[in-house]
C-alpha cells in the first residue's frame, strides 16, 4: 500500500507505468461481463468459445453481438450454416411465395439461385439439419396448407391447386404422413384448442 | 449458432422404459442430453426450480403415480415460462379420446409406446428431426401436431 504525500504527487505524474496483460483472462472477463448484462445464461468453455445455456432469440443475439463490436470482439458464423440459411431461406420463399414452382423444378432452381451445384447443396444441408432437401420442401409445403386451413378458411381443393399438388389425395396423404393426422383431424383440434383458451 | 446438442426430459414411472428410452437416444445421431424422472411430481419440481434448465422436448407418460402426465401436461401448459417447451405424450395408449384430448389441451407430440427397440429408434429419431426443424426454422408451434 503506498501513501502519497503531497510532495511526491508531481513525481508520480511523471512515472511510467509498465504494464503486463493477460490478453486471455481480459477476453474472458469482458466476455462474462458482457453476457451477465445482457441477462445470457451462459458458460465460458476456453478461449474464444461460450456455450450458451438457454436459447437466444435472434433480436437479443444480434443487441449482444453489437455491444461485442465495442471490443472488436466478433461473432464468427460458420460458412456453412450461412449457406444452410440461404437454402432455407429460398425454399421457403419458393413455398410461400411463388405458388407455380413444383417440386421438381427446386433441384434447378436451388442451384441456380445458390450458384452451387445440387449435389454439393444437398449433402451439405443433410450434414447441418439433420434433414433432406426434399423433406424440407415437404414439411414447409405442410406448415404452409396448415396456416392456409387455420387461417385462410380454405379447403384441401383449393390448398391443393394453391401448392401445385397433383391431387388432393396426394396433399391429403403427405400430410397423413409428415403429421400422422388428417387435416380436419388438425383442423378439429386446433379450433377446439382455440375455444379452451 | 445453434447449440450442438438437444435437452430431453422423460418422466414415466415404468424402469425399464426409461432404459430403453436412453439407449435408444445413445445411438441417434443427433447429439442428446437425456433426463429422466420418476413420476410428475419430481418432474414439476424440477422445472420450476430455479436453476432448472428447460427441456428442448419432454415426455410425459399419461399414467404415473402421485402427479399423472395429464396434470403436469396442465400445469406446463398454463405457466408462460415453458411455452417453449415441445411436449410428447408417451403412452401405452392409443386411444382416439385420448389423443385428440391431449392435442387439444397443447400436447405437441404424441407416441405409442412401440413394442420393439427399432422401432423406438425410428420413432424418436423423427420426433427430435421434425421438433428441431420447428426450433431451428422459426415455424409456427401452435401448429405443430405429429401422432406416430
Amino acid at each position: 500500500m503506498f501513501i502519497i504525500s503531497s510532495k511526491f504527487t508531481r513525481q508520480i505524474f511523471l512515472m511510467k507505468l509498465h504494464l503486463k496483460f493477460d490478453f486471455n483472462a481480459i477476453c474472458r472477463k469482458v466476455l462474462d461481463e458482457k453476457l451477465l448484462e445482457h441477462n445470457i445464461k451462459h458458460k465460458i468453455i476456453g478461449f474464444g468459445e461460450v456455450k450458451l445455456l438457454e436459447k437466444l432469440s435472434a433480436d437479443r443475439l444480434e443487441s449482444f453481438s453489437n455491444d461485442l463490436k465495442e471490443y472488436s470482439i466478433e461473432i464468427v458464423e460458420n460458412q456453412k450454416s450461412i449457406l444452410v440459411q440461404k437454402i432455407k431461406d429460398t425454399i421457403t420463399d419458393m413455398v410461400f411465395n411463388n405458388e407455380t414452382a413444383t417440386n421438381l423444378k427446386a433441384s434447378a432452381y436451388l442451384s441456380d439461385t445458390l450458384g452451387h451445384s445440387y449435389g454439393y447443396l444437398s449433402n451439405l444441408f443433410s450434414e447441418v439439419t439433420y434433414t433432406s432437401i426434399e423433406n424440407f420442401i415437404i414439411i414447409q409445403k405442410i406448415e404452409y396448407t396448415k396456416q392456409l386451413i387455420i387461417n385462410e378458411n380454405l379447403n384441401l381443393t383449393e390448398i391443393a391447386f394453391k401448392l401445385n399438388y397433383s391431387s388432393v389425395a396426394h396433399l391429403s396423404t403427405q400430410f397423413k404422413n409428415t403429421t400422422g393426422i388428417t387435416p380436419s383431424a388438425f383442423q378439429r383440434i386446433i379450433t377446439k384448442r382455440r375455444e379452451l383458451n | 449458432m445453434h447449440e450442438d446438442y438437444i435437452n430431453i426430459i422423460l418422466a414415466d414411472d415404468d424402469e425399464d422404459d426409461r432404459l430403453f428410452f436412453c439407449d435408444a437416444f445413445d445411438e441417434l445421431k443427433i447429439t442428446t442430453r437425456v433426463k429422466t424422472f420418476n413420476d410428475g411430481v419430481y418432474l414439476m419440481d424440477y422445472l420450476n426450480a430455479e436453476d432448472s434448465v428447460f427441456p428442448n422436448i419432454l415426455f410425459l407418460d399419461l399414467n404415473m403415480p402421485r402427479k399423472s402426465g395429464l396434470e403436469c401436461l396442465k400445469e406446463i401448459k398454463k405457466n408462460d415460462k415453458f411455452k417453449d417447451i415441445a411436449i410428447a405424450i408417451y403412452s401405452t395408449s392409443a386411444s382416439e379420446e385420448d389423443i385428440e384430448k391431449t392435442f387439444i389441451m397443447g400436447a405437441n407430440i404424441y407416441i405409442k409406446k412401440p413394442n420393439d427397440f427399432k422401432t423406438l429408434k425410428k420413432v424418436l429419431e423423427e420426433v427430435v428431426t421434425i421438433n428441431w426443424q420447428y426450433y431451428t426454422n422459426g415455424l409456427n408451434k401452435d401448429n405443430f401436431l405429429l401422432r406416430l
